[in-house]
């Protein structure tokens, strides 16, 4: 079996599986840290429940989270061998500094949070609580900075053989990793939104807790309502720059084949990668495709066609989670919206609860398919322009790679399914599983 | 060069570091089920790491992100060569990690022991296995002239490398035991005791023969031969060694442990220094070896990673020391009792 493929699947079974948990480390730790805060400063018992009972959850995720991202920061060396040589001296400081300065915070005062509710004072320790948070969605910053230049490479030069940094400002304030940033984060916060919305709604519609998890879920709807309309606007702005510096992302994630000015949007495609064409295309809608890309009806967007053959992104992958993504997208803030005008009678709105227990899902298919969208969309491609995946990977036997895949698959499933029983058991148990004495 | 040079050290503080740390986690999750007769036995011994392991960890990260951003070719071609035994040594501390905080999150006592079976895998293995990587790193991986590996992880599995893993094992189940006896009472803290006091002559043994081999089986000495007052190094390891010694005899635990530390910092920089300038020596061919010289990153690179790291690394000293200060205290019921305790 060809290595490069093998290790392609295992980069990605991965990362997905990571990003599974990461979201809700970041977004949860931020609400937990919110809940005790309140309680420091109120002393109001139902925010101490409210703490440990997220803060439960929270633990459990964060566990899964932190495992699984240790394999991540080898797996470029392990499987990526050449491509780390050849980036390694932008790309791996930024994987240091990440380390240095966010997951030693987080790690160290995640222990503290756990150990020390009787050591320290109850301020401090919510304080401990804000600064995990902080840490998380700083690690967040400094990893999508890495993937940021992955997608633009700025601030380099050619030079012994490999990319050198030239300009570490350039790098670090690259617009594709801004913007990835402010799309990832509220994204995240979504997800933890909806989670706790979705639970909380669980309860609500047992009529159990009611104050408690009316409580929770307000603070869930108000985080949802603002990152759900924050993902959208700063979506499409981060699409505008996609379209000026990934011109072929954006034709394969439109499956647009021919360049042309006014250019459509179809609802749904089949592309036929092999004839450079759509098999079916449903609802076209012109000029949409130049406005979303360009704010120009008129713009001339560059088609499939464009490019060589060798330099295309898979279609049909790109343009799928590119719709996934985005029917949720929309879907979001109109759920949020709708919760803001039931949020003071929740309890006899069943049909709304059911809708967002059912929901909780809903953000994780969204986050991941964005992340296919990022990183397939970016194929041929390792680092856009610069390196081609096929040209990046570690002189590997099949057989070697085969069995570390298999080893993910089996390990990461086993993992997961026992962290998400752990995870699901205790929500459903409510607040009744924590004691605060 | 001198920045290089700098760098060649930092690495190698950052492993010393990582082992000072995670060392006595790997060496009380190896100790689980030998000194944990009871359920109350294995919570405290779980629990008296349980709020520095992770943080300890990140040392680990660290080392790796430092190797992947100051020595990227060596780190290239570090993982990739040793990419059998990596796998296992990730895999295995995956199954630590989440031991913690599932095993007291179930119910069944079946349930329970297979986590702490989990435990006790995740701390062993990676042990022996930093060993056996390391042992082989002093010793020379077969490298050729396009840094390509010629062996898999059996070739690891030498008499030299597994005396390395032997070495680190003890080195960490003494570090545990220690750590334990700070942190637990009663007859618990007695076998702590016993056992640091049984395996302290074992380690005296194969830390010898370790030394002994090295001259034989790698070119570590020779820098030491050519630079004598380096054998401080060895002086101030072999201080670390019989302090342990002496201070169990005092029944002064912490100063034993730090004992222990200096022992680990020492025997790591005696292997690092060994090796300087190479970071991966070949032992086809001298000229084939990556050095710190040959494969490190731009100067702009070191130079602005060296003042991120002495930027934060002091941070990270002061803030994690703090957390050690509040959790150097007995392990209570009261610690045990904490909803979200392991």
């Amino acid at each position: 079996m060809d290595p490069v493929f093998l290790s392609r699947l295992q980069f990605a079974a991965a990362t997905m599986f990571h990003f599974l948990f990461v979201p809700l480390t970041l977004g949860l730790s931020v609400l937990v840290a919110y809940m005790e805060v309140r309680y420091a400063r109120t002393g109001d018992e139902t925010y101490l429940r409210m703490t440990k009972f997220w803060g439960k959850l929270f633990l459990l995720n964060f566990a899964v989270g932190v495992v699984t991202g240790i394999t991540l920061e080898f797996q470029f060396g392990t499987n990526w061998s050449v491509y780390s040589a050849y980036v390694g001296d932008i790309f791996g400081s930024l994987l240091a500094i990440e380390a240095s300065v966010a997951f030693f915070l987080e790690s160290t005062l995640i222990g503290v949070w756990i150990f020390g509710w009787k050591k320290l004072s109850r301020m401090a320790h919510a304080v401990v609580m804000c600064l995990v948070a902080a840490a998380s969605n700083l690690s967040a910053l400094w990893i999508l900075i890495a993937n940021g230049w992955m997608q633009e490479p700025v601030g380099y030069v050619y030079r012994n053989g490999r990319a050198e940094l030239n300009d570490f400002a350039a790098v670090v304030f690259n617009k594709f990793a801004i913007l990835e940033f402010f799309h990832t984060v509220p994204a995240s916060f979504l997800l933890s939104a909806f989670f706790v919305m979705g639970i909380s709604a669980y309860h609500l519609l047992k009529k159990q807790h009611v104050e408690f998890f009316s409580r929770s879920f307000k603070i869930g709807l108000v985080v949802g309502l603002v990152s759900s309309i924050w993902v959208v606007v700063e979506g499409d702005q981060h699409a505008v720059h996609v379209t000026q510096v990934q011109p072929a992302k954006l034709a394969a994630m439109e499956a647009l084949w021919d360049t042309q000015s006014r250019a459509p949007i179809a609802l749904l495609a089949l592309p036929d990668e092999k004839n450079e064409r759509n098999a079916v295309e449903i609802g076209t809608i012109p000029g949409v495709l130049s406005f979303l890309g360009y704010h120009d009806v008129n713009a001339e967007v560059k088609g499939l066609k464009d490019f060589p053959r060798q330099d295309r992104p898979p279609v049909l992958l790109t343009f799928i989670s590119f719709r996934i993504m985005v029917a949720l997208g929309m879907l979001f803030p109109l759920l949020t919206i709708i919760g803001m005008f039931l949020k003071n009678r929740l309890v006899e709105s069943p049909w709304y609860l059911k809708l967002m227990v059912a929901a909780i899902p809903l953000p994780y298919i969204a986050t991941q398919a964005g992340w296919v969208l990022a990183e397939v969309g970016r194929q041929p491609w390792i680092v856009y322009g610069l390196m081609r995946t096929t040209d990046a990977s570690s002189p590997l036997a099949g057989y070697q790679v085969m069995a570390t895949l298999a080893a993910f698959i089996v390990v990461y499933g086993f993992l997961g399914a026992v962290g998400y029983y752990l995870i699901g058991r205790n929500a459903i148990k409510g607040p009744e599983s924590v004691q605060t004495a | 060069m001198l920045l290089q040079s700098i760098w060649f050290f930092l690495w190698g503080l950052l492993w010393a570091v990582f082992f000072i740390t995670d060392g006595f986690d790997m060496g009380i999750g190896t100790l689980l089920p030998f000194l944990g007769k009871s359920e109350e036995d294995k919570r405290v011994m779980i629990n008296s790491m349980g709020p520095l392991w992770d943080g300890n960890q990140v040392w680990l990260i660290t080392a790796g992100g430092v190797t992947f951003a100051a020595f990227p070719l060596v780190y290239a071609v570090m993982f990739s060569s040793l990419y059998t035994a990596l796998m296992l040594i990730l895999f295995t501390l995956i199954l630590r990690g989440v031991s913690f905080e599932f095993r007291s999150k179930v119910e069944s006592p079946a349930a329970r022991g297979f986590w702490d079976t989990c435990l006790f895998i995740g701390s062993v293995a990676p042990a022996i296995l930093f060993g056996v990587a390391f042992a082989n790193i002093f010793k020379g991986l077969p490298l050729d002239a396009n840094h390509l590996f010629h062996g898999n992880l059996l070739t690891l599995l030498n008499p030299y490398g597994l005396a390395g893993g032997v070495l680190f094992l003890l080195f960490f189940l003494v570090h545990g035991a220690l750590w334990l006896a700070i942190r637990s009472e009663g007859d618990l803290h007695d076998r702590a005791v016993k056992t640091a006091n049984v395996l302290w002559p074992v380690l005296l043994v194969v830390a010898v023969v370790f030394l002994l081999y090295s001259a034989k089986a790698t070119k570590l000495y020779q820098i030491y031969i050519n630079h004598p007052v380096l054998f401080l190094v060895i002086l101030a390891t072999v201080a670390g060694l019989f302090g342990i010694k002496v201070f169990l005899g005092k029944q002064s635990y912490f100063k034993a442990w730090f004992s222990s530390a200096l022992l680990i910092a020492g025997a790591t920089f005696y292997g690092v220094i060994g090796l300087f300038p190479s970071l991966l020596p070949s032992s086809m061919n001298a000229e084939y070896s990556l050095t710190a010289f040959n494969a490190s990153s731009s100067p702009l690179t070191l130079k602005i990673m060296l003042i991120v790291v002495l930027m934060f690394i002091p941070v990270v000293l002061v803030y994690q020391i703090w957390a050690y200060n509040l959790f150097k205290t007995k392990v209570s019921q009261e610690d045990l009792d904490l909803e979200e305790a392991y």
